[in-house]
């Protein structure tokens, strides 16, 4: 059983949470994530790391409610326990001075770009950040990237917070001025990563992207995670989840992700109606 | 003993009626009654130079555990066979005994073997249900730590070994429930997983720690098991990376490995879904590529998920098939079609991308390959559409990378598994020994619990002398 040592609700829909996990940090660099499971009757779901302490043995998540499982996981308290914690899982960002690093976070998105744009500002790159979010109620972590960006740009898609519009826009005004980039990690929605790739394949700049297929064992046991990269079928949970933005099949992944939408309804259907009776 | 009793037929197993068994999970084989397990341990001659301990592969006092049961001994009988085997509740089940023991047993040459697993399973059972948990004594403590990685049947078997001996042993298992392949890949249809549990439960009985959750090579490397004080370190890792076949719209929505499909229901219950909260999707034709026991359980599992068809798709004949013949006659009576000669070279789906039919190829036997077993060829020409809503793919799997890639200090074979020795499972990196699937490929229980016999004594003696 794993400890919830502090939850705090940071949006309409997204919980911050510190775990007692002592093992996970020992190893863990920026870019792995964890797999979690609730409770007795849970499924395992992949939540990348956005902190961990290795004094404290400790680690941070940022997790939007989407489902049964997110919202039973939002449903806890400070000392509650979760079930299962197992990590870290996946290959760290590789991590190295390039020069200008454009690091994009979209929505939750910005709790996995977070502890890369740290790494990236650390390894002595100019940072220059974009967040894009749904509404100014769903900012997150804007303090956090200010400290280890040069330059941060924040979006809505309503204009409630920052500039009105998507990562896109800012990335192509960035791009039609003429701003040197020489890599770029976009991490968000599936929509979002594509979007951006395509714009940087027409840019001809390096983009990295963290995969967000469905998982279960995490290990590379199952291969439900699977990926098209460069043609190639990859475990998004072991050869991953970081990839060439340039070379993922991402209309296959979206398709892929959408495999237990109806049962997910399902699921989150009776749970709801646990919950009000 | 009369004659006539050697003579009498084997006892056949009590099943679950197929019209019954179909809708539920539950165990099929129901396993021998007092009176059956007596009638078919009398048929025993007891042969003075056994052949059935040759074919076991840790060497059972076979003709000594029957004899016992004779003479209505179960619970001794029971510890006899634990003498070399830790897990007798499982093996009494899962053995391929007609390929081991009983391929070697005389009786079988003008009449049926003695059904030793059966009465394997029987004496098991029996002492489970009917005696106190029966602790082996430990010898005195060692004083010396062993690390085991993974909590599969050759993990459980040098913990169980190694805790005899007076090791403090740790397993660390990566998942969230002990017992491997035992638990997310055989069906509780097969092997019950309270059994699984109270083998792990008496291990810790024994003071074997367990720590699920840790994935050796991530959450901490071998190296840093060294530096928390384990002298010898076994990886019982299991093979775990599922193949493919490589064609066309194999990552097409509603294709699973095995594994995945397995583990789903096994580990995470979705058989039980929504109680439980992993969900599976099953259609109405269900076609399984493979033909070994791991297509068997899934092919009988999506008959229990309610599957209206469910085929065997397979490359060779029926007589090549790996899997025991008891599984694939067991889902024959449940209704699983056996489609032979046939391999998948292309699967097409929907418009939204999930797979709706595979291409296939027949085939024919030519030569016989490596295995021994007729090649099978592709008759050009042959092709045709076959319509299908959901696939399994359960042709075997290749070495997990993780605890690999973390250490090259291992060297593996160019198979890309453990480089191990055979008699030891001693690897190329001091103090670490392999066994097992990750060492093997994928094979049965009882081998990995064979590796991990010998692996248990190599450690001792490793301990011992300080000797690589």
């Amino acid at each position: 059983m794993y400890k919830i040592l502090e939850k705090e609700k940071i949006g309409p829909n997204l919980n911050k949470f510190v775990i007692e996990a002592p093992l996970v940090p020992k190893n863990y660099q920026p870019g792995q994530f964890v797999v979690l499971k609730v409770d007795e009757v849970g499924e395992r779901i992949p939540i990348t790391i956005a902190e961990a302490d290795k004094d404290k043995g400790t680690i941070t998540i940022f997790v939007q409610e989407v489902g049964k499982t997110t919202y039973k996981l939002g449903a806890l308290k400070q000392g509650d326990y979760i079930s299962d914690v197992v990590g870290p899982l996946g290959h760290p960002a590789k991590v190295e001075r390039i020069g200008t690093v454009v690091t994009i976070g979209g929505g939750v998105g910005s709790a996995i770009i977070y502890p890369e744009t740290k790494a990236f500002k650390e390894a002595g790159n100019y940072v220059i950040s974009i967040m894009g979010f749904r509404n100014k109620e769903n900012v997150i972590l804007e303090e956090e990237m200010k400290k280890y960006s040069d330059e941060l740009y924040i979006l809505t898609d309503d204009g409630s917070y920052g500039k009105k519009g998507f990562t896109t826009n800012e990335l192509q005004e960035l791009e039609s001025v003429g701003r040197k980039m020489d890599l770029v990690i976009a991490i968000g929605p599936a929509i979002m990563m594509k979007k951006i790739s395509e714009m940087t394949k027409q840019y001809n700049v390096k983009t990295i992207v963290s995969l967000n297929s469905t998982m279960m064992d995490a290990t590379g046991m199952c291969g439900g995670c699977r990926v098209e990269v460069d043609g190639e079928t990859k475990f998004a949970c072991v050869d991953g989840p970081e990839f060439d933005g340039h070379k993922v099949n991402f209309d296959l992944l979206i398709k892929r992700l959408s495999t237990y939408e109806k049962e997910e309804k399902e699921a989150f259907d009776s749970y709801k109606r646990c919950k009000c009776e | 003993m009369s004659d006539k009793k050697q003579k009498a037929p084997r006892e056949p197993m009590p099943k679950q009626e197929v019209e019954e068994r179909v809708k539920n999970f539950n165990e099929v084989a129901l396993g021998y009654t007092e009176e059956q397990a007596r009638r078919e341990a009398e048929r025993c001659i007891q042969c003075p130079k056994p052949l059935c301990v040759k074919g076991c592969p840790v060497d059972i006092s076979i003709p000594e555990f029957i004899k016992l049961i004779v003479e209505g001994k179960y619970n001794e009988a029971a510890r006899k066979i634990k003498e070399d085997d830790v897990l007798p509740c499982m093996t009494g089940r899962v053995c391929p005994q007609e390929d081991q023991c009983e391929a070697q047993c005389v009786l079988g040459v003008k009449g049926s073997p003695i059904a030793i697993g059966r009465l394997e399973r029987f004496v098991a059972d029996y002492e489970a249900a009917n005696s106190e948990a029966d602790t082996p004594p430990v010898q005195a403590k060692k004083n010396k730590k062993i690390a085991v990685v993974g909590s599969g049947p050759a993990g459980l078997t040098v913990a169980a070994d190694c805790a005899r001996m007076g090791y403090d042993v740790k397993i660390f298992e990566a998942l969230h429930k002990p017992g491997g392949v035992l638990v997310y890949g055989i069906p509780e249809f097969r092997l019950p997983k309270a059994i699984v549990g109270r083998e792990v439960e008496a291990l810790k009985q024994m003071g074997v720690e367990l720590e699920c959750n840790v994935i050796v090579g991530r959450t901490i490397t071998v190296e840093q098991l060294f530096e928390e004080g384990y002298e010898a370190i076994f990886l019982g890792l299991g093979a775990g990376l599922p193949r493919f076949l490589g064609v066309k719209g194999e990552n097409l929505l509603g294709i699973y490995s095995a594994n995945e499909f397995l583990t789903r229901i096994n580990l995470m219950k979705a058989y039980k879904f929504p109680e439980y909260d992993t969900p599976i999707s099953i259609g109405k034709k269900v076609a399984v590529v493979g033909g070994g026991n791991v297509a068997m359980d899934s092919a009988r599992s999506a008959v229990r998920l309610g599957a209206q068809e469910v085929h065997i798709v397979y490359r060779r004949s029926r007589q090549e098939m790996p899997a025991r013949n008891e599984e694939i006659e067991n889902a024959v009576e449940e209704g699983v079609i056996l489609d032979l000669l046939v391999n998948p070279i292309g699967f097409a789906g929907d418009e939204n991308g999930w797979v709706k039919s595979i291409k296939m190829i027949r085939m024919e036997l030519g030569e016989p390959d490596d295995s021994g077993r007729r090649r099978p060829v592709p008759l050009p020409g042959s092709e045709f559409i076959y319509d299908v809503d959901t696939v399994v793919i359960a042709i075997g799997q290749n070495a997990n990378p993780i605890l690999l890639d973390a250490t090259p200090k291992i060297k593996k074979n160019k198979w890309g598994y453990i480089d191990a020795d055979s008699e030891t499972g001693k690897t190329s990196m001091k103090g670490v020994f392999a066994g097992g699937d990750i060492v093997t490929g994928e094979a049965t229980v009882i081998a990995a619990m064979g590796a991990g016999r010998k692996s248990a004594r190599a450690i001792d003696e490793y301990l011992k002398s300080g000797k690589w």
